[in-house]
């Protein structure tokens, strides 16, 4: 049963079009995605279901019930529409302490004395924050401020939660940590959540499905963590979720040729008759080898990076990135110099018509 | 699970969109309109050649023209001392130099109106004590130096106003970066060179934007040129609408004649402030960064002394000379008599505390209107500028261009608007009653409420209103519980920037009080033009203290809530 409904959502700002026939549905009780590079419109859309912008056009129904419609004048203001809220600069009121934050919602929501107490103790033992109840704000690292946002927009217990990029200003390891926190959470309390991301390793560490959306705020594949990784369906996801490596391919009658030489290509061919098309790969999907069966390479550059190899390969004018644990190439003789010529077979590859893929390299 | 409930939002940001538009229409926009319509609409029809009559009439052509003279000199003047204090406090090893910052800017303080009577205490060409005491004990022909002039009005202004000048010099010198200075240095150049190609260029956005500022309170500046021009003659521009209302008891020529003048005022005023934010946009602003730096000091060496005695001299001569004679005229008997023991008590202070009437209204008058100009002023300012800085709603762009008018507005401007639309022509008539002048005082003091708050307002993330929403607070909810309190600050400073200066009003408070209704300005004002000088003297002297007390008492407040 879907939670969120969007439906044809348009939206600009004067000239910027930022949304345009937008539609999505989020499902009840999953870790819902929105997953795209920065300034495609992520906030916009967030801001959008939270009742802080109102839509050109179009509908949002939250829980079944419509919260905005310009075309039938509804548009029910954010406090109306049961959300838990996370914002990117966690926005902690400055002048209250830890325990008036977390503990305002239900202020709000005229909870008795007593209840509100053991509800704030309780959320902020939640997310590990026991013991700092009196602080201010000030007095805390951002690491715990983004938990007292997060534990504010927890405690009334709302059925929707959107998380706009809570994640963005900790350092690694805490980053790391607060994922799998808020996962936890989420699963314990049966929560839906938005989650709001350009960091593709987030998304999908943490999601049950994610929505990939594009530069013109177009949504490209929206699908479970495993497909999306595995089987893009445009080459825009598939450049998006890692380095690709894009390799032109010429039809010549019957025969497929590599870049601008007359190497045979060594796969099955794409199915279609265009004459031009580009084989997507991922680095790590490039094997390298010393000689043998593949087709014939230039290394360009290598770089030692410590634990990898990186190496820049030239294939009759096409480039190919590739890399290698360090231990991995030493113990198979795979340390390439400059300038050598070497033998590259593929794991896996996707086809993608060269008309299509022209706007994925002008991104 | 917190249930979704429809309720449909009531047009708060509507509301709070037509309460501050109404309030700067009417306390504002509606006087300068009226100024604007008198001025140039006669027997029903649109009469630019009757403006120019009226400009040309002898006595208005020559306001004109004096306040220009005045305004120039003045603005000269203060420029050239300003720049120059402003360099050796922050740029040379003059000792003591904390300390003269803190002097150079008492003038700030001081009502310039108060010091006028000191140095006509002090210079008058006949009874000035100075100039008495160089014809009878040294034996001079006559006085030297008459404060009855365009130089003695431009002086008397100059020591008052340069700390505008000073400010904002101090300021860019202290943020700039020393690096540029300092690379220039090494590449060779000598202090002079460096002076002149890198740092009169980086400060010269500041000098000129005081010196505007000088120019535009000078213009429109009453006190100085009333005390001390009146006796031969010198009218400026609010000193002769003044005097024409005054005279005519508000005949409709002298209204006329006042609306032309008021007129030219706002006109100069908004040029000044258009030519102002064109400076400080250009400017080499970018390079004065907001971080504060240990500037490169000159060694003044053989003039590091005598430099001292000068900042000293200056000071004794501009602040402490002029305090200490309005107090000791304020002890005396009688004007005229020696500054002896005998002659010398604390009765006249007594007198107006305790007993005369007079002044007793006027203190009580100018805490009650100060207290409520303050107040309501500081509350409309707060939401005028959330409606302004945070809200998004349409028809916002009306009220932003009617929030720039205050800035532009000078006080005789607004006393004469007041006068013309709250004297019952349009129903309600306030005038010679408190009303009138409450009315005024918000006005007036609308442009220091709405700067305030809107600095505090910008410091309030949009986020943080919306956390609120998104917790089930409603738009008034979250305005309580997280606008307010952060801005608090702000208001608190509006409150102070308006209350403060309200007890030493003059300008506005002159054209509209009524025998019931006088000012301390006021009251200082008019005993000293009804020849009850030494009374006068002592309610300055009050009037001082009250300043001083209430200034120290912010200062040391402001910095402990900044800690
Ligand atoms: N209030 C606004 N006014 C004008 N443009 C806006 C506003 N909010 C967002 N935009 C524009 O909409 C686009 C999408 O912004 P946003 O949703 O914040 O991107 P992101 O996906 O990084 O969160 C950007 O180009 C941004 O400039
Ligand atoms: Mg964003």
């Amino acid at each position: 049963m879907e939670i969120i409904r969007v439906e044809g959502i348009a939206k600009s700002y004067g000239q910027h079009q930022v949304h345009k026939e937008l539609t999505l549905s989020i499902e009840r009780g999953e870790c819902f995605t929105l997953l795209g590079p920065s300034g495609c419109g992520k906030t916009v859309l967030l801001r959008l279901i939270a009742g802080f912008e109102v839509p050109d056009a179009g509908r949002i129904a939250i829980d079944n019930t419509v919260v905005t419609d310009p075309a039938a004048g509804i548009n029910i203001p954010p406090d109306q529409r049961g959300l838990g809220v996370v914002f990117q600069d966690y926005a902690v009121w400055p002048h209250m302490t830890v325990f008036d934050n977390v503990g305002y919602p239900l202020k709000i929501a005229k909870r008795p004395k007593g209840e509100l107490r053991d509800r704030v103790m309780e959320t902020l033992a939640m997310v590990g924050m026991s013991g700092l109840e009196r602080r201010l704000p000030s007095e805390l690292s951002g690491g715990q401020q983004q938990r007292v946002a997060l534990a504010r927009a927890l405690v009334a217990n709302p059925s929707l939660l959107l998380l706009d990029e809570p994640l963005t200003n900790l350092d690694a390891n805490l980053r790391e940590e607060m994922r799998f926190e808020i996962k936890e959470l989420q699963r314990k309390l049966g929560a839906t959540v938005l989650y709001v991301t350009h960091d593709q390793e987030i998304a999908l560490a943490i999601s049950d499905r994610l929505a990939i959306m594009d530069e013109a705020g177009r949504i490209r594949q929206t699908s479970n963590p495993w497909e999306i990784f595995e089987r893009p369906t445009d080459p825009f996801v598939f450049n998006f979720m890692g380095i690709a490596n894009f390799v032109p391919v010429r039809r010549a009658g019957e025969s497929f040729l590599v870049g601008g030489g007359e190497q045979l290509i060594p796969w099955e061919p794409p199915q279609g008759d265009a004459p031009k098309w580009v084989a997507g790969f991922r680095p790590s999907d490039v094997q390298v080898a010393p000689e043998g069966t593949g087709i014939r390479g230039t290394v360009k550059r290598a770089s030692f990076l410590g634990a990898m190899m990186h190496y820049l390969i030239e294939v009759d004018g096409a480039h190919l990135r590739t890399s290698i644990e360090t231990h991995e190439a030493v113990a198979k003789g795979l340390m390439f110099k400059e300038g050598e010529t070497c033998v590259i077979s593929f794991r896996d590859l996707l086809w993608f018509n060269a008309d299509s893929l022209a706007e994925v390299v002008k991104q | 699970m917190s249930p979704i409930t429809r309720k449909s939002g009531f047009g708060v940001a509507q509301l709070l969109l037509f309460f501050s538009i109404s309030i700067l229409v009417i306390v504002v926009a509606v006087p300068v309109l009226l100024i604007l319509f008198n001025a140039f609409w006669v027997d029903g029809e649109f009469n630019i050649g009757d403006v120019a009559k009226i400009i040309m009439e002898p006595d208005t052509y020559q306001a004109l023209v004096n306040s220009l003279i005045i305004a120039c000199g003045t603005t000269i003047g203060s420029t050239i001392v300003g720049t120059f204090f402003a360099w050796l406090v922050t740029r040379t090893d003059l000792p003591y130099k904390g300390f003269m910052k803190a002097m150079f800017l008492v003038p700030f303080m001081l009502p310039s109106f108060i010091g006028a009577l000191a140095w006509k205490m002090l210079l008058s060409p006949n009874a000035g004590f100075i100039n008495k005491f160089f014809i009878n004990s040294l034996g001079f022909a006559g006085p030297i130096f008459n404060i009855y002039s365009y130089l003695g009005i431009v002086l008397v202004e100059v020591m008052y106003l340069f700390p505008f000048v000073f400010i904002q010099v101090c300021g860019a010198l202290e943020r700039m970066d020393p690096t540029l200075e300092e690379s220039a240095r090494i590449s060779g150049a000598g202090l002079f060179t460096i002076t002149r190609k890198i740092t009169i260029p980086l400060v010269l956005p500041s000098i000129l934007s005081g010196a505007l500022l000088i120019m535009l309170y000078s213009m429109a500046h009453f006190g100085t040129v009333a005390v001390l021009g009146i006796e031969n003659g010198i009218f400026n521009i609010p000193t002769l609408i003044y005097h024409k209302i005054h005279q005519s008891g508000g005949s409709f020529d002298s209204i006329r004649t006042g609306t032309v003048l008021a007129t030219v005022l706002v006109v100069t005023a908004a040029l000044i402030i258009w030519l102002q934010g064109k400076i400080l946009r250009k400017g080499h602003y970018q390079i004065i960064g907001g971080k504060s730096f240990r500037p490169m000091e000159l060694k003044l060496r053989a003039l590091r002394v005598p430099l001292l005695a000068l900042c000293l001299a200056y000071i004794g001569f501009t602040i402490v000379l002029p305090t200490a004679v309005i107090f000791l005229v304020g002890g005396l008997k009688t004007y005229g008599l020696a500054f002896t023991w005998e002659n010398l008590s604390l009765n006249n202070y007594k007198f107006i505390l305790f007993d005369y009437k007079v002044t007793r209204d006027a203190i009580w008058n100018s805490v009650t209107l100060g207290l409520s100009a303050a107040v309501i002023t500081m509350f409309a300012g707060v939401m005028i500028s959330y409606v302004i800085v945070k809200m998004k709603v349409r028809g916002k762009g009306i009220l932003e261009f009617l929030g720039m008018l205050p800035f532009s507005v000078p006080g005789s401007v607004i006393a004469l608007g007041v006068i013309l639309a709250w004297s019952g022509k349009y129903g309600i008539n306030l005038y010679n009653t408190v009303w009138i002048i409450l009315v005024a005082y918000i006005a007036r003091y609308m442009a220091f409420s709405l700067k305030a708050n809107s600095a505090a307002l910008e410091q309030v993330h949009d986020s943080l209103v919306e956390a609120a929403r998104s917790c089930g607070a409603t738009m008034w909810q979250s305005l309580r519980d997280i606008v307010l309190p952060l801005v608090r600050p702000g208001m608190l400073a509006a409150f102070f920037l308006i209350f403060l200066p309200s007890l030493r009003e003059l300008t506005v408070s002159i054209m509209l009080y009524a025998p019931t209704t006088r000012t301390i300005g006021v009251a200082i004002y008019t005993l000293n033009e009804d020849g009850e000088t030494v009374v006068s003297a002592a309610l300055a002297g009050i009037a001082l203290i009250i300043i001083i007390v209430g200034q120290s008492l912010i200062n040391r407040f402001t910095r402990k809530a900044g800690t």
